[in-house]
């Protein structure tokens, strides 16, 4: 057993099942479960910044809602800082820090300011801390021109960076953040993304941090952590991710005129449309050289390079897992192919 | 002590929020003016009719209308208070940012809701009520003590009428759409509290019954307070008891919502 001082936040076969109630006729109903958390296990030191991704309905979304107390497991235990979240969740409250991309904690109709003073006197926060930490804020985030303005007034960009201050005030050990840079444009993104980068270098502050952006990863975290209907898929550093997904990055050319496909391995043209052609290279390439040798040899009038999506890593990161070990998603398919029958009797 | 002051700030925070919206405070009063007038003569009219209806003479009968619209939004007889927001945050979603709170969620509300009625005493209250004090002749008390009294009738009744609330916007949890349930109590609110006519004026069990429910703390009670037509000590003692046994309810059913959410993410 690892002693729970070691690891800040620590998950053992944590499982979430909800009960879904469906309308099957005239007041017949059944019931049937949904498996939204599957005996997940992994452990996050303090100082920490990890990225959870997956797709939508992965279960991310309910890990941080047990994470922070607001649901309970079904099974496993889940300990945050040595406490069980949804036993004590308002003594947790006082020491984490939760910022949703989508839901807002500051008060709408008016200024900013006066939701920070609410947040110094909901965590009680000494008045010289308080001080320090919201010059601190305003001066990384930007703020000092918004703290006078009324909360509807702000930019979806405005209000994400009031949302991390108000969510910082009380100088929280563990910070979580569901979707943070969503609807978010290029620079308001690279800001979001400083900041938390600086808040973990200065202050040691554990991040745990939910996206659908590989980019906000990148940038942001040295580990992240694959969810996928339920399951950890992987947990490891995010060049890894790359290489158990073969993931790889797409370059868009548009050269002058209809040409035959580039030859420029290891890319490999894998789409032609006209004069544009798509080709696609390892995402732990840099696609610099690539560039250089495409511009040297061919007429090129522009170009593009696209990321891959989590989905298409996810996606690859299946196929893998099928040809290595098909009993083993075999045995999976069945049990999973037994819970829709018993749906549907 | 750190907690008063949170809910303090609460409160603070809740008036200032009413106060932003200076348009709407005035249309509101205006409203409140010309709904009073017509109120004052009907009331005129079926006070000539039958003199000393309810135990009020015509002057009393009409302090009862311009205090009626005074208290009406201050009380949240008809709804729009902080249930709507609350009713909201639960059908979106957003309750559980709430809950992410080092705070209880029946206080932090009840604060907010204080803040905004002190504003809409001021704001909305003291306007119309003075305007049917020039136009009519009214029998307002001239002994500040009264009027103290008065307001602590008020207070406590806006306690009441927040408890009620609060329990109608828990039903979201439950009802997925709590508006039907709000508006419902709105139309409990104007009848049983005494909006429309005094609850002295109903005839016989309806009366009673009236009379001892809660909503009577909303208007009926608070005005015979300052009508002189109550003892004081028996109004606060009815309000406290329905505050103390309403606010526990929802309490209790507070409880069971957020294990509701907690179990089953809502």
């Amino acid at each position: 057993m690892v002693s729970d001082a070691h690891d800040f936040i620590r998950l053992d076969r944590v499982e979430k099942v909800f009960q879904v109630r469906r309308k099957t006729g005239f007041l017949r109903r059944e019931r049937h479960e949904v498996r939204a958390v599957d005996s997940i296990s992994f452990a996050v030191a303090r100082g920490e910044m990890v990225g959870y991704i997956g797709p939508n309905g992965a279960g991310k979304s309910t890990t941080i809602k047990m994470l922070t107390g607001i649901l309970t497991p079904s099974g496993g235990r889940l300990r945050v800082a040595g406490i069980d979240p949804s036993r004590e969740r308002t003594r947790l409250a006082r020491r984490i820090g939760v910022v949703f991309g989508q839901r807002t904690t500051l008060w709408w109709d008016l200024p900013l300011i006066d939701s920070y003073r609410l947040m110094h006197r909901m965590y009680r926060i000494p008045d010289a801390r308080y001080r320090e930490n919201l010059d601190r804020c305003v001066q990384l985030l930007d703020l000092g021109d918004l703290l006078e303005v009324p909360v509807r007034q702000l930019s979806l960009g405005q209000r994400m960076r009031g949302d991390i201050a108000a969510a910082l005030l009380h100088d929280p050990e563990v910070l979580y953040l569901d979707e943070p840079t969503i609807g978010l444009d290029v620079i308001s993104k690279a800001r979001v993304r400083e900041f938390l980068r600086d808040l973990n270098a200065e202050r040691g502050t554990t991040v745990l941090l939910t996206t659908h952006d590989l980019q906000d990863i990148e940038q942001v975290c040295r580990r992240v952590m694959v969810i996928d209907h339920g399951r950890l898929m992987y947990d490891g550093p995010l060049a890894s991710l790359h290489e158990v997904g073969e993931s790889e990055r797409t370059l868009v050319v548009d050269l002058e005129r209809e040409l035959p496909p580039i030859e420029a391995a290891p890319a490999r043209v894998v789409r032609v449309e006209g004069p544009r052609q798509w080709l696609a290279f390892p995402a732990s390439e840099s696609a610099a050289p690539l560039v250089a040798r495409i511009a040297a040899a061919y007429p090129l009038v522009d170009l593009s390079v696209r990321e891959p999506d989590i989905e298409a890593v996810i996606a690859k990161m299946y196929a893998e897992r099928t040809e290595r070990s098909g009993q083993v998603n075999e045995e999976g398919g069945v049990g999973r192919g037994g819970q829709a029958t018993e749906a549907v009797s | 002590m750190g907690t008063g002051r949170l809910y303090a700030a609460v409160a603070a925070g809740g008036f200032r929020r009413y106060a932003t919206y200076r348009a709407a405070t005035a249309a509101g009063v205006f409203t409140n003016t010309v709904f009073g007038l017509i109120l004052a003569y009907t009331y005129i009219a079926l006070w000539n009719e039958k003199p000393q209806l309810g135990g009020y003479d015509q002057a009393q009968a009409l302090t009862y209308v311009w205090i009626g619209q005074a208290l009406l939004i201050v009380m949240s007889v008809m709804g729009g208070g902080f249930e709507d927001e609350l009713i909201e945050r639960i059908r979106t979603g957003d309750i559980a940012v709430d809950l992410y709170r080092p705070v209880d969620l029946q206080l932090w509300w009840l604060s907010g809701d204080l803040g905004r009625a002190a504003f809409q005493l001021l704001g909305r209250g003291v306007a119309p009520l003075a305007f049917g004090a020039l136009v009519f002749e009214l029998a307002l008390p001239g002994d500040p003590f009264t009027w103290l009294l008065f307001l602590v009738a008020v207070l406590l009744g806006l306690v009441v009428g927040f408890a009620i609330r609060f329990l109608v916007a828990l039903c979201a949890f439950w009802l997925l759409d709590g508006m039907g349930a709000a508006q419902l109590a709105g139309l409990c609110g104007i009848f049983f509290s005494g909006m429309l006519l005094p609850l002295n004026v109903f005839p016989g069990a309806l009366g009673e019954v009236a009379r001892a429910l809660p909503w009577s703390s909303l208007l009926q009670r608070p005005a015979d307070v300052l009508l002189g037509q109550a003892d004081p000590l028996g109004t606060f003692a009815f309000q406290g008891a329905w505050a103390a046994a309403l606010l526990a309810a929802g309490r209790l059913l507070q409880a069971a919502a957020t294990r509701r959410v907690v179990v089953q993410g809502g």
